[in-house]
């Protein structure tokens, strides 16, 4: 008998892959009549601490892949899609994208779910010089520099500057004007790059901090913490996190009662269908950083019929049943690399990475500009109001109201109430 | 932080509450690793695995997670006389138990986990109980339900298998086995049934430490990780085979964590944490409630 070794599991799980891959033929037609597709090759958290939205992205891109196979393919091609499970684990990366690229072959590349998962790709990617749209990163290519990657996030290019603006905007229309802000993050890039914007903008608006803290990823209790924000007596508490800390932390606030002019943040977790089913009322008045809601103002044109779709798969597939986080971006991922493709007019690296470069592309979460650090041109972050929750209902979250857009001005669709804590 | 005597208090009594999850979590590790030495890496995933069957089962039945964790204990039992076959079969009965038993349940973990993710999806899974949001208020003290009512039911299952182990004949074969096999063998006992049953009964803790942690938390696949470092730690910082031990342990580790969280920062609780696990090995490297070699 000898030993499965988790190296030997990722062989397994790599082979199942393949073997699923192999079976996507089935799902699309033109793939059945023996043409040549063109491969887009990905990994992907299938499995793993980020597993909920890399399972929620693929599935959104495998509809985007359908559509495209529905209409013919792309330059007459079917895609393919050949996607690979890293395990939300950063050291299978590397391997994935040296395997996508030497054995499978595939025309194109296209990145995982986030910041952890994107970095270890980039030094293959950069070495094969591979045009590289990623999904949720945040200022991976600060570092890199590679004029060839462009990332699908609403944070842009300058995260310090704008990150947390919106909900100091907000901040500063409410009565009386907050004077004092918690702040907390866990010990994580983005969340800590979210505290730094917080916290830079305070100070620039002689907005005292009385809590600055960071906390582990493994922190099961936040009562104490919550505690001790509560002991500050801030009027704003700013709080950047990751599921499952943003349940725990707005549990613990509940039952310590906490209250504050405004509550939220960079927290990821309330955008998520779970949280809302589980946490029900505890998010009302809750503002928070966001990418998507369906309010009238983001009804772009496809969005609808895309979430419709989607939602019929999620069910199936196991992901968010909701999917107004993730999947709507993985869609437009796609239609960004499918818009180049089809100005270019072949697959060409360079082509296509000065195409990303200098167009505007229609997506179904609107248009879409890079800068020339592959970002967006201009930040589009969200901060959106949980109004009017009364239960785990999640109905309510498929029509306009429940998540009200308080910024930007372009997409308002509601106004800000005060304060956090009180009952709907 | 300036100091503040309701905020020490709470914090005091948030850390027991926590503790009691702890004890929860690492109950059944004490049998398993304190008493048998079988490094079951795997029993975080384990009880992860309970948390996830108490979801499904308590949303099919309309039970409550603690009585449903009770009811699925036995065929955890029987998973558990499984997995220790396994064990046994190809690795303790070789005498490769060391090393390759520690990889065995290192591949145990990593299918759980998947194989959690295959069945049931990435997604976070909850089952709210009736009083999981009521806080009970004594003074300046809060007391969530949430933590108490795990914590208490925690200590009952302690305290049910303490008695066990100290007052059945089969218990007392348990204790006999930790520390002497062949002495057993001796008195016409087969170690090897002995310690088949007692693993059994350490993956029947583990389901109910998952019905625990429902309470507490919603549970994802990899819930787990978070627990690895802990339970280990309280196991050894108990004594290893003391159940006494092993609640003192992780109260200990609980009131450090959340008393630590609130005056200097939640980034200092694993490390003042573990530190006092440092100490307490450094002055009694048997652990509180170990007897000394």
């Amino acid at each position: 008998m000898r030993n499965i070794s988790r190296r030997d599991f990722g062989r397994l799980t790599m082979a199942s892959a393949v073997a699923s891959a192999g079976t996507l033929a089935g799902a699309f037609p033109a793939l059945a009549q023996g043409t040549n597709p063109i491969r887009i090759g990905m990994s992907m958290s299938l499995s793993g601490g980020l597993a909920g939205n890399g399972r929620a992205a693929l599935a959104a891109q495998q509809i985007w892949a359908s559509d495209v196979n529905a209409k013919g393919g792309l330059l007459g091609r079917p895609v393919q899609l050949v996607f690979y499970d890293d395990q939300t684990n950063g050291g299978q990366v590397p391997g994935i994208y040296t395997k996508l690229l030497d054995v499978d072959k595939v025309d194109l590349v296209t990145s995982p779910y986030a910041t952890a998962m994107i970095a270890p790709a980039m030094p293959v990617v950069m070495q094969r010089q591979m045009c590289f749209v990623t999904i949720l990163g945040a200022g991976v290519n600060t570092t890199f520099k590679y004029d060839r990657h462009f990332n699908m996030n609403v944070v842009g290019d300058n995260m310090k500057e704008t990150f947390a603006k919106g909900f100091l905007d907000i901040a500063a229309t409410l009565e009386p004007k907050p004077r004092s802000i918690a702040i907390l993050a866990v010990d994580n890039d983005f969340a800590q790059r979210a505290a730094e914007s917080a916290r830079f903008l305070a100070r620039q608006r002689n907005i005292r901090v009385v809590y600055d803290r960071s906390y582990p990823p493994s922190t099961v209790d936040f009562s104490p913490t919550m505690r001790a924000v509560q002991a500050a007596r801030p009027d704003l508490i700013y709080i950047a996190s990751y599921p499952p800390d943003s349940n725990g932390i707005l549990r613990a606030s509940s039952e310590l009662r906490i209250s504050a002019q405004m509550f939220g943040g960079g927290m990821v977790g309330p955008q998520l269908a779970a949280f809302q089913a589980q946490l029900g009322p505890i998010l009302n008045n809750l503002v928070n950083w966001d990418i998507f809601s369906v309010e009238p103002t983001m009804n772009f044109p496809g969005v609808s019929e895309f979430l419709t779709k989607y939602r019929e798969v999620a069910v199936k597939e196991q992901t968010d049943v909701l999917g107004n986080y993730i999947p709507p971006y993985a869609y437009a991922q796609m239609q960004i690399v499918e818009q180049a493709v089809k100005r270019v007019g072949k697959i060409d690296q360079a082509a296509l990475a000065a195409d990303m470069h200098s167009q505007v592309f229609d997506t179904i979460i609107g248009p879409v500009t890079f800068s020339a650090s592959g970002e967006w041109a201009h930040e589009r972050n969200l901060l959106v109001q949980f109004q009017g929750i009364t239960d785990g209902d999640l109905e309510r979250y498929k029509r306009p109201g429940a998540k009200v857009i308080l910024y930007p001005a372009n997409l308002k669709s509601g106004t800000p109430r005060a304060p956090y804590g009180t009952p709907a | 932080m300036e100091f503040d005597l309701s905020l020490l208090l709470n914090g005091i009594v948030s850390g027991l509450l926590l503790g009691g999850l702890y004890a929860a979590a690492a109950s059944g590790l004490a049998v398993s690793f304190g008493m048998l030495d079988i490094v079951n890496i795997a029993h975080p995933a384990l009880m992860v695995t309970g948390a996830f069957t108490v979801v499904a089962l308590g949303t099919w039945l309309g039970l409550d997670p603690l009585v449903v964790a009770v009811l699925q204990a036995p065929l955890f039992y029987v998973f558990g006389i499984g997995i220790y076959n396994a064990y046994h079969h190809f690795f303790e009965k070789r005498g490769d138990e060391a090393l390759q038993g520690l990889a065995f349940f290192f591949g145990v973990m990593f299918i759980i986990e998947v194989g959690l993710v295959m069945v049931f999806g990435p997604e976070q899974r909850f089952l709210d109980p009736s009083y999981a949001y009521t806080t009970w208020r004594i003074g300046d003290i809060d007391l969530p339900l949430r933590m108490l009512v795990p914590g208490l039911f925690a200590m009952a299952s302690i305290g049910g298998l303490f008695l066990y182990l100290h007052r059945s004949f089969t218990g007392l074969a348990i204790a006999a086995v930790a520390q002497d096999a062949e002495a057993l063998r001796l008195m016409a006992i087969d170690p090897v049934r002995i310690k088949r049953l007692a693993f059994g009964i350490s993956i029947a803790l583990a389901s109910m430490a998952g019905g625990a942690l429902v309470v507490v938390q919603p549970v994802e696949p990899s819930s787990g990780q978070v627990f690895i470092g802990r339970v280990f730690a309280i196991c050894i910082m108990g004594g290893m085979a003391s159940l006494p031990g092993c609640i003192m342990a992780a109260l200990l580790f609980g009131v450090v964590e959340n008393v630590t969280a609130t005056f200097f920062g939640p980034s200092w609780s694993p490390a003042v944490a573990f530190g006092w696990l440092l100490l307490v090995l450094a002055f009694r490297p048997q652990g509180l409630f170990g007897k000394a070699a």
